[in-house]
């Protein structure tokens, strides 16, 4: 009873004179290289040559500041419990007299971690920022030699201010006015009731 | 002239190295080494200085004495060989004409024969010496695979020899082919058997079972680290370099090449004149480098013998094809007139 139709009948039949000898096959086997000689190889000399990217593409995150050169980043934890990596912490500050210029609002990020190893530069952190601080840009993080090397803290995150880095690939009108649709699970944090839920920092 | 040869063989055996590396990677659709110096060139100093820097580790359970002379043994025989190998044409130096040849002995094929044959000595020493099944393992493969594949070369080069004059020195094999055809013509069978008994004389693949990774760690050079590994290596290297010299010499004319007396009578030039000795080791280079290049080919192209596929080979296939070669070669030269009974 023949049951499916996969049955591969073996055989063991002897070799033949042109087979026990390997010659022709060795010949065919040195032809399907020799075509591959004049192949264009695919490689990338990846820092001097770079791979096209999408303007949208995702890479190393950007703590943005505003037009006068205040972090914009309040500190609010949203981005932290959006991460689905678990890989962004932080600790708030409250800014002090004379501070203005370099915190936007009374509340600021002391210190905001990102682990690199752990992020997976899925974007959610940008989505779910309501002061449009962080952002992913099109830089890709370094290689490093140990773990905690990955553990990218404000002095690589925040911009530098005479080095600003443009975001607009990223933050297109689209998106800035997609960001206002009420509902949306960052502009939550302008409903008072629920501004507790998830802002344990 | 010694010295000459000597940095000449190292110094092609260290660029096919490299070349081996690119060579594979182009046939692999990939880039091959590029970051040392310009297109990777300055790769092979890089290797060198990488393999002297590392650590040295002569196990404890070893024969200290014997562990070191296994690879000196090797690297001395890769190097003996290249002694009998006429470059080129005489050059005439100050009135004198000097061979292009480090000596001209008259049993040359025998003395190739004899020290490629202790060069297995290096492998199967450096093998015993370490103490470890593995590479006591490879060094067993290596000599009976080597002792094999001897006896079909050797019958292989006695049909040469038979067809190219009777000549055992290698001077008068290739002088032999400067008028006439090379030697390729009269014995296409005998340079066959000859080519692939160099690949397992050279342990190259398919037939580096000494040294197979999948099943034997390293083969014979388990135990070795730093430059004593190195200098097994880079034996290999030259090893190769010297069959292709060989077979380059023995089949295909050496530093001949097609009308090339008509060549030199029209540049105007004279017996020892230094260019055509320079035209004539141009052109045995040449042949030389696309042996080198076949040898990689072949090895990036086959996967290694099964073990008893491989003394089937030598002893079935080749052995027999040999003396069929001689017992042709023998008949081919009686009608051309060569021997006489």
């Amino acid at each position: 009873m023949q049951l499916t139709n996969r049955k591969i009948v073996v055989s063991n039949k002897e070799q033949s004179f042109a087979e026990r000898i390997y010659l022709p096959a060795i010949f065919k086997g040195m032809m399907i290289t020799a075509s591959h000689l004049f192949k264009k190889s695919p490689t990338i000399n990846y820092p001097e040559q770079k791979r096209p990217i999408a303007n949208v593409y995702r890479g190393q995150h950007v703590l943005k500041r505003d037009e006068n050169g205040a972090e914009r980043c309040t500190s609010c934890g949203m981005c932290a419990v959006a991460c689905p990596a678990e890989a962004i912490t932080m600790t708030s500050g409250e800014r002090k007299k004379g501070e203005e210029h370099l915190y936007r609002e009374e509340k600021y990020a002391a210190t905001y971690e990102i682990d690199m190893l752990r992020c997976i530069f899925c974007g959610l952190c940008e989505e779910a920022c309501p002061k449009e601080a962080i952002f992913l840009t099109d830089r890709i993080v370094d290689a490093g030699f140990e773990r905690k090397e990955f553990v990218f803290g404000k002095d690589k995150l925040v911009e530098k201010i005479d080095q600003r880095i443009d975001v607009t690939k990223r933050q297109t009108p689209e998106v800035l006015a997609f960001k206002k649709i009420p509902g949306l699970k960052h502009n939550e944090l302008y409903d008072a009731k629920k501004l507790n839920k998830g802002h344990k920092h | 002239m010694c010295a000459a040869v000597f940095l000449l063989s190292l110094g092609v055996a260290a660029y096919a190295t490299l070349w081996e590396r690119k060579f594979a990677a182009f046939l692999q659709d990939r880039k091959g080494p590029s970051r040392a110096g310009p297109a990777g060139l300055l790769q092979p100093i890089a290797d060198g200085v990488k393999m002297f820097m590392k650590e040295e580790i002569i196990p404890n359970v070893s024969n200290r004495s014997l562990f070191i002379l296994g690879p000196c043994l090797f690297m001395v025989t890769a190097v003996m060989t290249s002694v009998v190998i006429p470059w080129a044409k005489p050059m005439m130096i100050g009135g004198h004409m000097y061979d292009l040849q480090i000596t001209d002995i008259n049993i040359g094929t025998i003395y190739l024969l004899g020290v490629v044959s202790i060069g297995v000595y290096g492998i199967m020493i450096g093998g015993w010496a370490s103490n470890n099944k593995f590479a006591l393992l490879g060094a067993v493969r290596a000599s009976s695979q080597m002792i094999s594949y001897e006896i079909a070369m050797g019958i292989a080069l006695i049909a040469l020899i038979i067809s190219s004059g009777g000549s055992l020195s290698l001077k008068d094999i290739i002088e032999g082919q400067d008028k006439g055809f090379a030697n390729i013509v009269w014995q296409p069978l005998g340079f066959l058997i000859f080519f692939i008994c160099a690949l397992a004389e050279t342990n190259r693949a398919p037939f580096d079972l000494p040294e197979c990774e999948t099943e034997l760690v390293g083969g014979y050079h388990t135990e070795y680290s730093s430059m004593k590994l190195g200098l097994f290596l880079f034996a290999e290297y030259i090893n190769m370099f010297i069959s292709s010299a060989i077979m380059a010499g023995f089949y295909f004319g050496g530093y001949n090449f097609p009308f090339a007396s008509e060549l030199y009578a029209s540049l105007g030039l004279h017996e020892g004149d230094w260019l055509i000795s320079l035209i004539g080791f141009g052109a045995y280079f040449t042949k030389i480098v696309l042996f080198i290049c076949l040898f990689m080919w072949v090895r990036w192209t086959l996967p290694r013998f099964r073990y008893d596929q491989l003394m089937n080979l030598g002893w079935k296939t080749l052995l027999p094809l040999s003396l069929l070669n001689l017992a042709l070669t023998v008949v081919v030269e009686y009608f051309r007139g060569n021997i006489h009974f």
